[in-house]
């Protein structure tokens, strides 16, 4: 048995890979560029939720926005350590970030317009995200696997904090309904995107489940996600904004309108509403911080230096 | 002056009585700068009670392609195991 085939046999068997294990380059490479990807997203996806802390409307809100925005933080943080078990340095990810040849999910390039928004992000984007990072728990390579443990602990409370601001709004006055609703209306398609196109247009798919990579279709995910989160927005009150969905007694799924692919097509090309801003701002915030990264690591260096000439100058 | 911080790797030790598992890296300036932000990245669901961090550098690790005569010697000794010996029903509390 050659090595690709050795490789493939573990995976069969559902051996998790590690860092050191031998792994075809494409298998690498693939890893990687998933990780980073995931792990950009993170990252940026802090930027429209940040835009509120300072505009909460309660203390209470407050700090669960706060610290859910921190926990994004953080699983950037997990994921770019991931990569870089592959090989992959992080400031090279964060330079191909930078400069627009890496992508994350296009669903940070849509504006929180309003309070609402940051209850339908938690609801729907995060809603979204876990349904794709449960799925990836059993994905091959073992940091990742990891990594989407620890995430998809996390994760739960971000969407359940989300779901109780609708909650809130829904049960408030007219205006504040109205405000749930045009939220939703915003929110529900680009929420639907983030399983990205139908596998049969995904030139990686194949490999990336041969490889398991990927554990599940992005149709089937998305299956499940709106089957899931169907029920939710009645129970507020709330209009899907889809006049063909409804549910399919025979397939025991909800049936759903056309999904507007162009408009995905056009946001990941990076013609979005706030591409831009999204990419100038995490570079702003990289290079403003450059100072600091560069002085703590020039008294790292000082203070290491100092110990080890006192450490010879007691040998002689 | 363009220089990435050291990766370290993060050991948390979730209560006492157990071992430090390893949880992950992260990059650091030095040592006290890595505690903190391991508190930061790992803990902050109150997973710990002891961190230990140490440059990704300084570990030696064995290669997974040589695995198989490395970890080939304890795997035909049998001997090893209380089940080889064979007692009789009779005698309890062994
Ligand atoms: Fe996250
Ligand atoms: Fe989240």
């Amino acid at each position: 048995m050659n090595l690709e085939q050795q490789f493939q046999d573990k995976i069969d068997q559902e051996i998790k890979i590690e860092p050191r294990d031998w792994m075809p380059e494409e298998y690498r490479q693939m890893n990687i560029r998933q990780i980073a990807q995931h792990a950009h997203s993170e990252i940026v996806g802090m930027l429209p939720e940040g835009n509120w802390i300072t505009r909460a409307p309660s203390l209470r809100r407050k700090v669960a926005l706060l610290a859910k925005v921190q926990d994004e933080g953080g699983h950037g943080l997990y994921l770019y350590s991931a990569a870089e078990t592959l090989g992959a340095s992080r400031d090279d990810l964060i330079e191909l970030l930078h400069q627009g040849k890496a992508k994350y999910s296009s669903i940070f390039n849509y504006p929180a317009l309003t309070w609402a928004d940051i209850g339908a992000i938690g609801w729907l984007v995060d809603g979204a995200a876990i349904m794709n990072q449960v799925s990836l728990t059993r994905t091959s390579y073992g940091p990742y696997a990891r990594a989407m443990v620890r995430i998809c602990k996390e994760e739960s409370f971000h969407q359940r904090q989300g779901y109780e601001i609708l909650l809130t709004l829904c049960r408030g006055s007219q205006d504040q309904i109205d405000m749930a609703q045009d939220s939703l209306n915003r929110w529900w398609w680009p929420a639907l995107m983030m399983f990205g196109p139908s596998d049969g247009e995904s030139t990686h798919t194949e490999k990336s489940m041969n490889w398991k990579l990927k554990r599940k279709k992005n149709d089937e995910l998305r299956q499940h996600f709106i089957d899931v989160t169907v029920p939710q927005a009645e129970f507020l009150g709330l209009k899907v904004p889809d006049p063909l969905l409804k549910w399919n007694e025979e397939r025991e799924h909800y049936d759903f309108g056309p999904i507007d692919w162009e408009e995905f097509r056009q946001v990941v090309a990076g013609n979005g509403p706030c591409n831009k801003k999204r990419l100038q701002d995490r570079i702003q915030a990289h290079e403003e911080g450059a100072w600091v990264r560069d002085a703590a690591m020039a008294h790292a260096e000082k203070r290491s230096k100092r110990k080890e000439d006192a450490l010879t100058n007691r040998v002689a | 002056m363009k220089k990435e911080w050291p990766l370290w790797e993060v050991f948390i030790r979730s209560k006492n009585g157990l071992s430090h598992k390893h949880a992950g890296s992260l990059h650091a300036a030095d040592a006290e700068m890595a505690i903190e932000n391991a508190r930061d990245v790992y803990t902050r669901r109150n997973e710990g009670v002891s961190l230990w961090v140490v440059e990704s550098r300084h570990i030696t690790a064995s290669n997974p392609a040589e695995s198989e005569s490395l970890f080939d010697p304890a795997m035909d000794k049998v001997y090893r195991h209380p089940t080889f010996y064979e007692l009789p029903d009779e005698v309890t509390h062994i």
